[in-house]
């Protein structure tokens, strides 16, 4: 029997804002327990909540980036329940009318473009963390993290299964940090997903009843966290049972899910329009302005890169960062169609390389894009073999100076001078007389090892299609 | 010098007659002679406000005073206030200290008012006699047998019995209204949003509003200069150009239009009441003031609707009182939901839990429509009575409260009695407008009765002057209750 994973996703993200949603505590991460928490978010008695602007502009630019419906009035209301690090007892949230609705998400799933439906994204503050390592009978609460301005973006039900679910975040987490509204920083859970989790056999219109596993903070867990869950639906079905509506805890450690509670202990939160606040008004001309600011978006960029002749798939790679982006951008500048896919391919290839070996981003690089430029130039016009774009990237690590002067002073000037190459190959051909007969004798392989001999005697600077022409040439006639 | 009005010592201390540091040990003294009785204090600080009056007549010498600088001021312990503890009447907070000032308190710091106390007040601003304070009721000045009304009963009593010149309040459902006419003397809630809500305890933060209490309008109006603008803090506070509340007091009422709401005027007030408000509107009439008739249909439903929206936004505001990080916290506990049912049951009284109840039954799944939405609906209507009154007169005036002071423990065993005490007072908050009570005569007992006289939002100025000329013709606000010899 077939059946088929249902899954919609509600992720946290954690809005990069200079103060709090409601207060003016500073909204960062790592400090000492309890030192971001001002009298508002502690809850003191008598304080008052004031919405943060930068908090709203942030929702209004994922609004647009997912072609959403802005709200022109959206409302705060009150979650009620009681937890102790909640200090209000209750969480300003939004609850009927949320600041974006609807909109429409595009991403790839194992290279095939997706198109999924949002259900809503909503503005709502962060609870505290309540610390129970480091204590034996108490738990620590830190109220740091207290009114931290989050964004909700809830889908509708439309992804099917484990993969699809995680292409789904990890290009929504590429978004979200594209338009500059979320660090994406998962360990510090600046972006947090939950899954709802449901099974059907394949055809039925019904969807099954479903699992919501909470707090997945990273990709793996998701992948793993989904497929246990579906799984063990799959099972408790087959067996002739039936799901039970329940919010579940993912454990890592054991890959398993567990139940948190029952829809039986779904707690009444008693939701209630904010009376501290007043109704979210966001009018045309405040539209206008965050669009104004918008960068372009992803999918635009990579259908541009992919005009200037930069592969799709190199495209994809370099649109899941900004900056990388902004990097190829430059670095592609008044280039030509070949040169473009050169520079691409130095981008995917070494460059990123070397960034992760030092695990940094593309913006401290120590090679600029012009210099990465001037590089794909050299090996266009022959000045430098491509083989030594890993030298070069290393040497402009090393502070050696620019490209042109690596290439100088380390002598790595390619030799296209055809009886240098004569020579080399040969010198070559008379020190491997077994490879030679093997070549004669059909076996191609051989050609190669003496192709690499003669890079390796030319110290890697000879022009590798003359190497081969008169490799070929000498191999033949002799 | 204790009968002067915040005026007369105003102009007493610019003319140097007086000092601060005098006229604050002399209000002090008074408070010590009587609050053993009345029990309008709860907090005291000789030596901090005697601080504070020094550092006003230093300001004074240095010719930086304001007309508020070195006067004497209680405040009702509903304000959070930096050295001085923080109640709201309740167990819950009987040892609270606030770390920071309420914009009201800070206002009045500015201005360079002496902090005189804090006041007594039903807890959490839950009550309309002050019988529900953690600290034991207040005693009305002119009956001690009888209730000063509430929620800002100690402010009330406090200025009756010339324990303070001035005091501020706050008012949910009547609660600088009511008390104000029970002890005789002038209170004002002013339109919601002209006074910050910023550190002022929140009990229904749709309905609440601070206000100022003193013996005249004059007063008022001065209060009202300091307490009243915009606050950034307060996402309710409303951001309007600064306004002299006293631009008014000379109005000539003759020409004014006021309205007389029949349902104010209908069975179930006492008589004497009427009577008294009814020969206050004469004297408007005499000085060329225009009556009609006029009807605000929905009257019957304020009480209901009060009682459904005051008590939903109570009980999700009264949340944070939880044990966890200030106030009280029960003493055994098995586990955090225990911690908590203990520390609430514990540190919250009777009526406080009341409504909390009632507040959580009406915003529960099922319940939330019928109840809540419907009342919000109500409340609408009951703004729109007052809209479309207020298109026929400039003013409406009728009795602040149904009866004069009742005896203590008359109706705390009958909340729906204790409940329709506020039916006048309770329609303007519903509906955001500003409502003042001044005194307007006594019945056979000796009591005070409030004229209520209700405007259009931001009307302040125009209330404040009808009240005024009427002072200026009566001397009722000037009685002072002989149970509190001067």
């Amino acid at each position: 029997m077939a059946w088929e994973i249902v899954v919609g996703i509600e992720t946290h993200t954690q809005l990069l804002t200079r103060s709090k949603m409601f207060s003016g505590a500073p909204n960062a991460f790592g400090a000492a327990p309890n030192t971001q928490a001002c009298a508002v978010d502690i809850a003191l008695p008598g304080t008052l909540p004031v919405a943060n602007r930068a908090a709203i502009e942030h929702a209004i630019r994922f609004g647009l980036a997912v072609n959403g419906r802005i709200s022109p009035r959206s409302v705060f209301a009150r979650k009620n329940y009681f937890y102790p690090d909640l200090p209000k007892g209750y969480q300003i949230s939004q609850y009927e009318i949320p600041v974006v609705q609807g909109g429409t998400f595009r991403f790839f799933a194992d290279k095939i473009e997706k198109s999924i439906r949002l259900t809503r994204a909503h503005l709502e503050e962060d609870a505290g963390k309540s610390l129970h390592e480091n204590f034996s009978d108490v738990t620590g609460i830190d109220l740091n993290r207290a009114g931290t301005p989050l964004l909700e973006i809830v889908t509708e039900p439309e992804l099917r299964g484990a993969k699809e679910a995680v292409a789904y975040a990890r290009a929504l987490h590429v978004l979200v940090v594209w338009i500059g509204i979320c660090d994406g920083n998962m360990q510090e859970g600046s972006f947090r997903c939950d899954a709802n989790v449901s099974v059907r056999k394949t055809g039925d219109e019904k969807l099954g009843t479903r699992c919501e596993i909470k707090n997945l903070n990273s990709f793996r867990f998701m992948e793993q966290a989904i497929e246990y869950e579906a799984a063990r639906q799959i099972e408790v079905l087959e067996g002739g049972g039936s799901i039970v509506q329940q919010t579940r805890l993912y454990d890592a450690d054991r890959n398993e899910t567990r139940s948190m509670r029952s829809k039986e202990d779904v707690q009444d939160y008693r939701y209630f329009p904010d009376p501290d606040l007043l109704p979210l008004v966001i009018s045309e001309q405040d539209i206008e302005r965050v669009r104004a600011s918008m960068p372009e978006l992803p999918e635009t960029k990579r259908a541009k890169l992919i005009e200037a002749g930069v592969p799709p798939a190199q495209a994809n790679q370099i649109t899941s960062d900004i900056e990388l982006t902004r990097y190829t951008v430059s670095a592609i500048r008044d280039a030509s169609r070949i040169a473009t896919q050169t520079v691409s391919s130095l981008i995917v290839g070494p460059l990123s390389a070397r960034l992760n070996q030092d695990n940094i981003s593309i913006d401290k690089s120590k090679m600029s894009a012009d210099q990465l430029r001037i590089l794909a130039q050299r090996m266009e016009d022959g000045t430098l073999s491509g083989k030594l774009a890993k030298e070069i990237i290393d040497a402009a690590w090393a502070g050696e100076g620019n490209v042109d002067e690596i290439i100088e002073k380390r002598g790595l000037r390619q030799i296209s001078d055809s009886g240098a190459i004569e020579k080399i190959v040969d010198e070559v051909l008379a020190a491997n007389a077994k490879q030679v007969a093997d070549y004669r004798a059909g076996k191609e392989k051989a050609f190669n090892s003496l192709v690499g001999q003669v890079m390796k005697r030319s110290q890697g600077k000879a022009n590798p299609a003359q190497v081969n022409e008169v490799l070929r040439r000498k191999l033949t006639s002799a | 010098m204790l009968n002067s009005t915040v005026i007369e010592l105003s102009d007493a201390l610019a003319a140097k007659k007086v000092s601060s540091v005098e006229l604050t040990r002399l209000y002090l003294d008074r408070i010590k002679g009587l609050n053993g009785q009345l029990n309008a204090f709860i907090t005291v600080d000789e030596e901090r406000s005697l601080a504070q009056a020094r550092i006003a007549d230093e300001r004074r010498s240095r010719g930086e005073a304001g007309a508020l600088t070195g006067v004497p001021v209680a405040h009702k312990d509903i304000y959070c206030t930096r050295g001085f503890r923080t109640t709201c009447g309740s167990k819950m907070l009987a040892n609270f200290r606030s770390p920071y000032d309420a914009h009201v308190i800070e206002r009045f710091n500015a201005a360079g008012a002496v902090l005189l106390g804090k006041t007594n007040m039903d807890e959490f601003a839950m009550g309309s006699s002050n019988e529900t304070s953690h600290f034991g009721p207040v005693r009305n000045p002119w009956d001690p047998g009888r209730v000063p009304g509430g929620s800002s009963g100690g402010s009330a009593a406090a200025v009756a019995a010339r324990m303070a010149p001035a005091a501020t309040g706050t008012d949910t459902g009547g609660s600088i209204r009511q008390p104000a006419a029970l002890c005789g003397i002038s209170g004002l809630k002013p339109t919601y949003g002209v006074v910050s809500r910023y550190g002022m305890i929140a009990f229904a933060s749709s309905l609440d509003q601070g206000g100022p209490m003193a013996k005249s309008a004059a007063d008022l109006a001065l209060l009202m200069n300091a307490m009243a603008g915009f606050d950034a803090r307060d996402s309710t506070s409303l951001e309007r150009p600064a306004e002299d509340y006293g631009r008014e007091l000379k109005l000539d009422v003759a020409g004014l239009r006021i309205g007389l709401p029949k349902e104010y005027f209908a069975e179930g007030v006492d008589p004497e009441v009427l009577s008294r408000v009814r020969e206050a509107i004469r004297w408007f009439e005499s000085q060329g003031a225009e009556t009609l008739e006029i009807t605000l249909p929905n009257t019957g439903l304020a009480v209901p609707v009060y009682y459904v929206i005051a008590p939903a936004e109570a009980s999700s505001n009264l949340s944070r009182f939880d044990g966890v990080r200030y106030g009280h916290r029960a003493k055994d506990y098995a586990d955090l939901n225990d911690m908590y049912r203990r520390t609430r049951a514990e540190g919250f009284g009777t009526e406080v839990k009341r409504r909390i109840m009632i507040g959580t039954y009406v915003l529960s799944h099922g319940y939330y429509d019928a109840y809540y939405l419907q009342a919000q609906k109500v409340r609408r209507m009951i703004a729109k009575d007052f809209t479309e009154a207020f298109t026929r007169c400039d003013l409406i005036m009728g009795p602040t409260s149904p009866s004069t002071a009742f005896a203590l423990g008359a109706k705390s065993d009958d909340p729906v009695q204790m409940y329709l005490n506020d039916i006048f007072t309770i329609p303007a908050p519903l509906a955001g407008l500003p409502g003042l009570s001044i005194p307007c005569g006594f019945d056979a007992r000796g009591l005070p009765v409030g004229l209520q006289i209700m405007g259009n939002y931001f009307a302040e100025a125009r209330m404040l002057g009808a009240a005024h000329r009427y002072q200026q013709a009566t001397d009722w606000h000037l009685r002072a209750p002989n149970e509190a010899p001067l």
